[in-house]
């Protein structure tokens, strides 16, 4: 279910018109709606413990950010396993059966040729070719699965607004916790974040 | 460089966002004056450092995307204009072959096949090695893998664009081409199935489309951090304004052109999809990621194995062979390696910083891998031809005695020998440790491998056809001007490929590298 709220979720990215936002729960001085609140790290063993303590404070809409894929922090952070291999194994499956629907209709009952005398029908010719489109629609279905899931191409969000975020993609790791998370709560999460070891938190705003 | 205002050089001095800036070089270049970079140690205890120099996360970003923002060298404007001009002169023999016809090829009723097919075998082989090392290496958890794998899958991708020229102009009526794909048409008419040229077309585009697939997923954080730096430098002000990159002298400044970072931003920001680096987004993708590495693993072992049923399947001496199926993955596993150093021993002793991501033990490494398959090319040469001498077929024994081997009686006798002196007894000299651990010596058998890859295919290809079973269907092959020029120009379309490459695209997979880094482990304990 996770997976279909993400893509319900990216679809409202691209058509905010049809989506009603609740009312904010938090609003900065300026008026506008909190998208939460960031902190900065320097060392992975620290942002590795920082993402243990966020997790244990029962917070559920946050994420780090880090340059790379931060070893075992899906567990640091306790994401669940994604659903992409089931999604990979049914394009496999489907591009096989692709495969073995084009091959025996065409060569057995619309243009059957006589190839050194072998039956029409026979599967064994037909595997190279199903081997390879089980391989094409997998490889289509991981890399278009996994930027669905993730609710990617997504061009704008609220982080990017925020200039010390750029430096997640060179040396840095940033903590977010969303407004929204039923736990959010600016001085709470700030002393949290705090408390962990990060600097630089900061409240990040969207501008609608 | 505009005069700038101090603050903001110390901001970009101190936050490497400077464009095109690098890192100082690594200061002892040499552990104990000899060749040794520290990273040639044969303690099993001991692991050798992937990256050299005690570089920090910043300062590997700062080495790969340095090249990728700096104003265009002049060796490089040099260069492409050299290749890509080769590259026009091929594809103006395309142009030529088109309009004309195939007779302005040597090939004739008896050698069918000829340089085209040599060609591609040849360019479809080498394309192997990029997605040997992405996929098989990964799942191996070689992790010095990193250091070559994104030029490597480039150089792949590149060389499925040479392979597949050859297989779409040869069929002679180009523009009856689509007829390899089964498209629903007017006549009613399918292809056949039964054969391995269509599993080959259908092996070969999707090996090109995943190895796409899996060169771009693998950009696409790298894309974000060329946008982000971009991105910062526009909102400093420290963005220089468009130039015209000029050969001789300095550069032409056009300000009311839209200025490099802006373009950047732009161009690397759609490409990078909105990469940000989360966690969550991380987990997707390295699952992703292994699936593409898991299913791309029996691909490549599966192109060039329905690449050489092309042979297999025939009935004619020297190519109704069962052994061909591993003899051609190895050897493109060969070859392809071959070219991984040809190409990266030169960048790496051209650009520096370069030689700390890409160490003397990285280049053993592959030294020691074109040893073993090098090795194992040897042994399938002699298999098939004491199968052709103890499987008593007087036709098989004679295609290799008399068309090959023979100097006395064989006219391509010279191919089949530069053919074994390149690939079987060349690799020989990495037996010495001293040897395979010598840049120029890899890279001159890099060289000579690269050559006699190119001979196996010719050797294969035509001196089989060229002598088949009745005397007076033999005929000779003479490559003619259009023939030579043609596979000159795919080496041009490859190379100016790869300049763009190295100029424009993350060369190294930064995300990969920053995860073999000492400071990547979550604790202090390993």
């Amino acid at each position: 279910m996770s997976g279909i709220n993400t893509l319900i979720s990216g679809a409202s990215d691209y058509f905010p018109m049809f989506v009603r936002k609740p009312a904010p729960r938090f609003v900065s001085e300026s008026g506008n709606r909190i998208y939460g609140i960031v902190a900065e790290f320097s060392e992975t063993p620290v942002v590795f413990k920082a993402a243990q303590q966020v997790r244990d404070a029962g917070y559920s809409k946050w994420d780090v950010h880090s340059p790379f894929p931060v070893h075992d922090m899906e567990e640091a952070m306790g994401i669940k396993t994604t659903k992409l291999p089931l999604i990979a194994a049914g394009a496999a499956i489907s591009g096989v059966a692709f495969a073995a629907f084009l091959q025996w209709v065409t060569s057995d009952m619309l243009y059957p040729m006589v190839v050194q005398g072998k039956p029409f029908g026979a599967w064994e010719p037909f595997m190279p070719i199903m081997f390879e489109l089980g391989v094409l629609f997998t490889a289509f279905a991981c890399l278009f699965g996994m930027l669905a899931l993730n609710g990617l191409p997504r061009f704008h969000h609220p982080l990017f607004a925020h200039e010390r975020f750029y430096r997640v993609s060179n040396d840095r790791f940033v903590i977010a916790i969303e407004a929204e998370d039923p736990n959010f709560d600016p001085a709470k999460t700030r002393a949290l974040l705090e408390q962990a070891g990060g600097s630089h938190i900061t409240i990040i705003e969207e501008e609608d | 460089m505009t005069a700038r205002d101090p603050d903001q050089s110390n901001d970009a001095r101190l936050t490497g966002h400077d464009a095109g800036s690098q890192p100082a070089p690594r200061p002892v270049k040499s552990v104990g004056g000899g060749k040794d970079d520290g990273t040639l140690i044969e303690d099993p205890g001991k692991r050798a450092p992937l990256i050299l120099g005690d570089r920090s996360f910043g300062d590997v970003t700062d080495i790969v995307c340095g090249y990728a923002e700096a104003p265009i060298p002049k060796p490089w404007l040099a260069l492409f204009t050299i290749t890509s001009s080769i590259a026009a002169v091929g594809t103006g023999m395309i142009l030529y072959l088109i309009i004309t016809g195939v007779g302005v090829w040597g090939l004739n009723n008896q050698v069918d096949w000829a340089w085209d097919i040599t060609n591609f075998v040849f360019w479809i082989g080498i394309g192997h090695a990029g997605t040997l090392i992405s996929a098989i290496l990964c799942l191996l958890k070689q992790n010095w893998r990193t250091a070559v794998n994104r030029s490597a899958e480039a150089m792949t991708i590149f060389a499925v664009v040479c392979a597949g020229i050859f297989p779409g102009i040869h069929v002679g009526r180009v523009w009856f081409a689509w007829m390899l794909f089964p498209i629903p048409n007017s006549n009613g008419i399918w292809p056949n199935f039964r054969s391995p040229l269509l599993w080959d077309v259908f092996a070969v585009s999707t090996y090109a489309t995943v190895s796409l697939l899996f060169w771009y997923m693998g950009m696409i954080p790298d894309l974000a951090t060329l946008r982000d730096r971009a991105q910062l430098r526009r909102a400093r002000g420290l963005s220089r304004p468009f130039a015209i990159p000029m050969p001789i002298g300095t550069d032409i400044v056009v300000p009311f052109l839209p200025r490099p970072d802006t373009i950047r931003s732009f161009a690397y920001g759609i490409a990078s999809l909105g990469w940000r680096f989360s966690s969550r987004h991380w987990h997707r993708y390295e699952k992703a990621y292994l699936i593409l590495a898991g299913i791309s693993t029996p691909l490549v072992l599966s192109v060039h194995s329905i690449v050489s049923f092309d042979f297999a399947t025939s009935i004619l001496p020297g190519w109704h062979t069962t052994i061909f199926p591993p003899y051609f993955v190895a050897g493109a596993v060969f070859g392809g390696f071959a070219m991984v150093l040809l190409l990266l021993i030169p960048i790496r002793a051209v650009l520096p910083n370069f030689s700390d991501l890409l160490t003397l033990r990285h280049l053993e490494n592959m030294a020691k891998i074109i040893l073993v398959t090098g090795t194992m090319v040897g042994f399938a040469y002699s298999m098939e031809f004491f199968i052709a001498w103890y499987g008593a077929n007087q036709f098989e024994f004679e295609a290799f005695a008399n068309n090959r081997v023979n100097p006395n009686v064989a006219p391509y006798w010279w191919a089949y020998w530069t053919m074994i002196t390149c690939n079987v007894l060349s690799p020989q000299v990495f037996w010495i440790r001293r040897l395979r651990q010598n840049p120029l010596v890899i890279w001159l058998v890099a060289l000579a491998v690269t050559v006699g890859m190119w001979f196996e295919r010719f050797v294969i290809i035509v001196t089989s056809l060229h002598r088949a079973f009745i005397p007076g269907e033999w005929h000779m092959f003479f490559p003619t001007w259009v023939d030579i020029l043609t596979f000159v120009g795919s080496c041009g379309i490859f190379a100016t490929l790869f300049l763009l490459f190295l100029k424009f695209l993350p060369v190294f997979a930064l995300a990969e590298v920053k995860v073999v880094m000492p400071q990547s482990h979550t604790s202090d304990d390993h």
